[in-house]
C-alpha cells in the first residue's frame, strides 16, 4: 500500500497525456454482420451431436440414391438357388427367403421410406401453412370455427384413421402418403397459427400495415419468414414420425406391397425366421434406427440453434 | 372448471361420432357385401339374408340402425368367423391386452419419472448423459425392433425369459420392456426438463434456506411440481401403448385384441376391423378426456388462464 502511494506521489503533470474520444471508433464494425440464418448456422455448427446427425442423414440419403447401382442385382431379382444366405462377398448383407439381395433391398427400402417421410412432411407443411396461416392471420370467428374443426379431427386417433383409410383404399405409395397426411397436417397448422398470432401484434407489422401493406405482403413478406424457425424444426421432426408410421403400417400388411420394399416391410417380413437369419432384419433395422435417430437429433439441434432463448 | 369439463366432454362425443360415422361410410364404400362369395347364393336366400341384416334398406336407414346398435354395445357379427359376435370377440381377447397395457403404463410412469428425476438431480453428470442417450434411443428405435432384439438376446440366446406366450409372470417382462421403451424415454425427458426448471425456482431456494432435508425438498417440492407435464402425456401414452401392443402382441404371440386386429386386417374381416377401431377410439378419447380434466384439476395455476380462453 505504502509503496504504491509513493509512486503516485512521484507522478508529475507531464506524465499524463490526453487521449480524448475518437467518435469514428464507436462506429467501426468489429465483426462481419450476420443474418439471423448465418447466426443460427454458426450455433448449429458448434453442436457436435447435431452435426454428426446431419452427416449421417446426408450419407443415408446418398446411399439411398447411389447404393442400388453398386451391385449387379435389382431389388426384385431373385435367385432361388441361394436363399437365406449369410453376408458374403457376393451379397454384402446376405439374401432373403427369395434369394433377393438384402443390400439392394435395404437401400431401396430406405429410398421408399425417405420418399414417404419427405413427401408426407412436405404435404403437411403446405396444408399446415395455408390452414394455420388463415387461422392465425384472420383470427376471430374464422379462427374459432377452423380451430374447432381441426381439434375434432385431431382427437380422432391418428393411426386408426390411417389404418381405416388404407383398409379401404388399396395400399400403394400414393395412398400411404395420402393417408399419413389426412390428419398429419394439423400439428403444423397449430404451430403456424401460434407463431402468426404472436407475431402479428408486433411493431414491425404495425409499421408495415401503416405504410399500406396488403394482407398478401404482410403474410408472405413479414409473418411467414419470421415464423420459419419453428416451422422448419417441425418439418424435420415430422419426417421420422412419418417413416415410423409407414413401418408400423407395413407391419399390419398395409405398407407398400411386395416386391417393392420399405424398411418397415423388410423388418416385418424377416420376423418369422429372424432367429436363424438375423442379417435379414439387422440391416434394415439399423438403417431405420439410424435414420430416425439422426433426424430427431438434428431436429433438436436445429431448434436450439434457431431459438437460442429456449436453451438454458 | 365445470364449464371446461362439459366442453371437453362434448368435444369427445363429437369426435367419437365422427369416427363412428367415418368407419361406417368407409366400409360402405368398399365394393361387395358380406355375402359376396365364390359360390353363388340363390337369389331368394340372398334376399332373406339382406333382409335379416337390414342390408336391403337405404344407406341412411342402415346408418341409423348401426348407430343404435353401437349405443347398445352391439358391433355386428364377424364375416369370417361364423356367427361370432364382434363384441364377444373383443370381450374374449380384451383381458390379455388390458393386463399387458396396465402393467406397461404403470412401469412406464414409474421408471420414466425415476430416470428423469435422477438425470435432473445429477445434471450434466454421468447419470444424466446415460439417461438422455437412452431416452433418445427409446424415441428413435421403433418398438418392433426393440422387441425383436430383446426376444433374440434375452429369450433365444441367453434363455432368461420365455420367447413367446402369455401364461405366467415371466411372460410379462419382454413385451412390457418393448412397449415401454418409447413412453419411458418421453416421460424421462419431460420430467428432467421440468424438474430442472423447478430446481431453479425461488421457492426451492426458500425451502433450502429454511433448512428442509434433501428428501423433503426433492419429494415434496421438486417432484410434485416437476411431474405436471407428465400428466398431460398420459393420454398420448395410452395411444402409444395401444398401437404398440398391436405389433408387440403379434411378435410375442399374445392372444389380445391387437393380434385379433392384425388378423382381421389380413383377412379383410371388415366388421371386426370396424369394431376394434371404434373400441380403440373410445378408450383413447376417454383417456384424452380424463387427461385434460385431470390436468386442470391438479394444477391450480391453469384454471384462471383457461377460463379466459373458453
Amino acid at each position: 500500500m505504502a509503496e504504491s502511494n509513493k509512486v503516485i506521489a512521484q507522478l508529475k503533470p507531464e506524465d499524463f497525456r490526453k487521449v480524448g474520444i475518437d467518435e469514428k471508433d464507436a462506429e467501426v464494425i468489429q465483426r462481419e454482420s450476420l443474418s439471423a440464418w448465418q447466426d443460427a448456422w454458426q450455433r448449429l455448427r458448434q453442436n457436435k451431436m447435431a452435426m454428426t446427425a446431419m452427416i449421417i442423414m446426408i450419407l443415408i440419403v446418398i446411399m439411398a440414391i447411389v447404393a442400388p447401382h453398386l451391385v449387379p442385382y435389382t431389388y426384385d431379382s431373385n435367385d432361388l438357388m441361394s436363399t437365406n444366405k449369410p453376408p458374403s462377398s457376393d451379397h454384402w448383407f446376405g439374401t432373403d427367403d427369395f434369394g433377393r439381395d438384402v443390400f439392394v433391398r435395404t437401400w431401396m427400402g430406405a429410398r421408399i421410406s425417405l420418399i414417404v417421410g419427405l413427401a408426407a412432411a412436405l404435404i403437411d407443411l403446405i396444408i399446415g401453412i395455408i390452414y394455420g396461416g388463415i387461422m392465425g392471420f384472420f383470427g376471430g370467428r374464422i379462427d374459432t370455427v377452423m380451430n374447432k374443426f381441426s381439434e375434432i379431427l385431431y382427437s380422432i386417433p391418428y393411426l386408426l384413421v390411417v389404418i381405416m383409410l388404407l383398409v379401404v383404399l388399396e395400399p400403394s405409395l400414393g395412398t400411404i402418403i395420402l393417408a399419413l397426411t389426412i390428419t398429419g397436417w394439423i400439428n403444423m397448422s397449430w404451430i403456424v397459427r401460434g407463431e402468426i398470432m404472436q407475431l402479428k401484434n408486433r411493431e414491425f407489422i404495425l409499421a408495415s400495415r401503416s405504410m399500406g401493406a396488403g394482407w398478401k405482403r404482410l403474410l408472405f413478406r413479414h409473418l411467414l419468414p419470421n415464423a420459419m424457425g419453428p416451422i422448419i424444426v417441425t418439418v424435420t421432426l415430422s419426417v421420422p414420425s412419418a417413416i415410423f408410421s409407414e413401418a408400423f403400417l407395413s407391419f399390419l400388411g398395409l405398407g407398400v406391397q411386395a416386391p417393392v420394399a420399405s424398411l418397415g416391410s423388410m423388418i416385418s417380413d424377416s420376423l418369422t425366421g429372424w432367429m436363424y437369419y438375423p442379417w435379414r432384419m439387422l440391416a434394415p433395422a439399423i438403417v431405420i434406427s439410424l435414420t430416425m435417430l439422426s433426424f430427431n437429433i438434428f431436429g433438436d439441434g436445429l431448434r436450439d440453434a434457431l431459438d437460442p432463448k429456449l436453451k438454458k | 372448471m365445470f364449464r371446461y369439463v362439459i366442453n371437453r366432454f362434448f368435444h369427445m362425443v363429437i369426435s367419437l361420432f365422427v369416427l363412428i360415422s367415418a368407419t361406417f361410410f368407409l366400409m360402405k364404400a368398399i365394393p361387395g357385401d358380406p355375402f359376396t362369395a365364390e359360390k353363388k347364393i340363390p337369389e331368394q336366400i340372398l334376399q332373406r339374408l339382406y333382409a335379416q341384416y337390414n342390408l336391403d334398406k337405404p344407406v341412411f336407414e342402415q346408418y341409423g340402425i348401426y348407430l343404435k346398435n353401437i349405443l347398445q354395445g352391439d358391433l355386428g357379427i364377424s364375416m369370417k368367423m361364423l356367427n361370432q359376435d364382434v363384441s364377444h370377440i373383443i370381450g374374449q381377447t380384451f383381458s390379455a391386452s388390458l393386463k399387458l397395457g396396465v402393467v406397461a403404463i404403470i412401469v412406464a410412469i414409474l421408471v420414466g419419472i425415476t430416470l428423469g428425476m435422477l438425470a435432473a438431480l445429477h445434471h450434466r453428470k454421468l447419470i444424466d448423459n446415460v439417461a438422455m442417450v437412452l431416452a433418445v434411443l427409446g424415441i428413435a428405435v421403433p418398438s418392433f425392433v426393440v422387441a425383436s432384439l430383446l426376444q433374440y438376446l434375452l429369450a433365444y440366446h441367453w434363455k432368461i425369459f420365455p420367447v413367446m406366450g402369455f401364461n405366467g409372470p415371466m411372460n410379462y417382462f419382454l413385451p412390457v420392456m418393448a412397449l415401454t421403451a418409447s413412453p419411458i424415454a418421453v416421460i424421462a425427458r419431460l420430467t428432467r426438463s421440468s424438474m430442472l426448471e423447478v430446481l431453479h425456482a425461488d421457492y426451492i431456494k426458500t425451502a433450502k434456506a429454511k433448512g428442509l432435508s434433501w428428501g423433503s425438498i426433492v419429494f415434496r417440492h421438486v417432484l410434485r411440481n416437476g411431474i405436471m407435464p407428465v400428466v398431460t402425456y398420459v393420454g398420448p401414452m395410452t395411444a402409444n401403448i395401444i398401437t404398440g401392443s398391436v405389433v408387440i402382441e403379434q411378435i410375442f404371440g399374445i392372444g389380445g385384441i391387437g393380434k385379433q386386429f392384425v388378423q382381421a386386417i389380413n383377412t379383410r374381416d371388415y366388421p371386426i376391423i370396424m369394431g376394434i377401431t371404434i373400441f380403440y377410439g373410445v378408450i383413447l378419447m376417454v383417456a384424452r378426456f380424463l387427461t385434460d380434466v385431470a390436468y386442470v384439476a391438479i394444477d391450480p395455476r391453469i384454471k384462471l388462464t383457461q377460463r379466459k380462453e373458453d
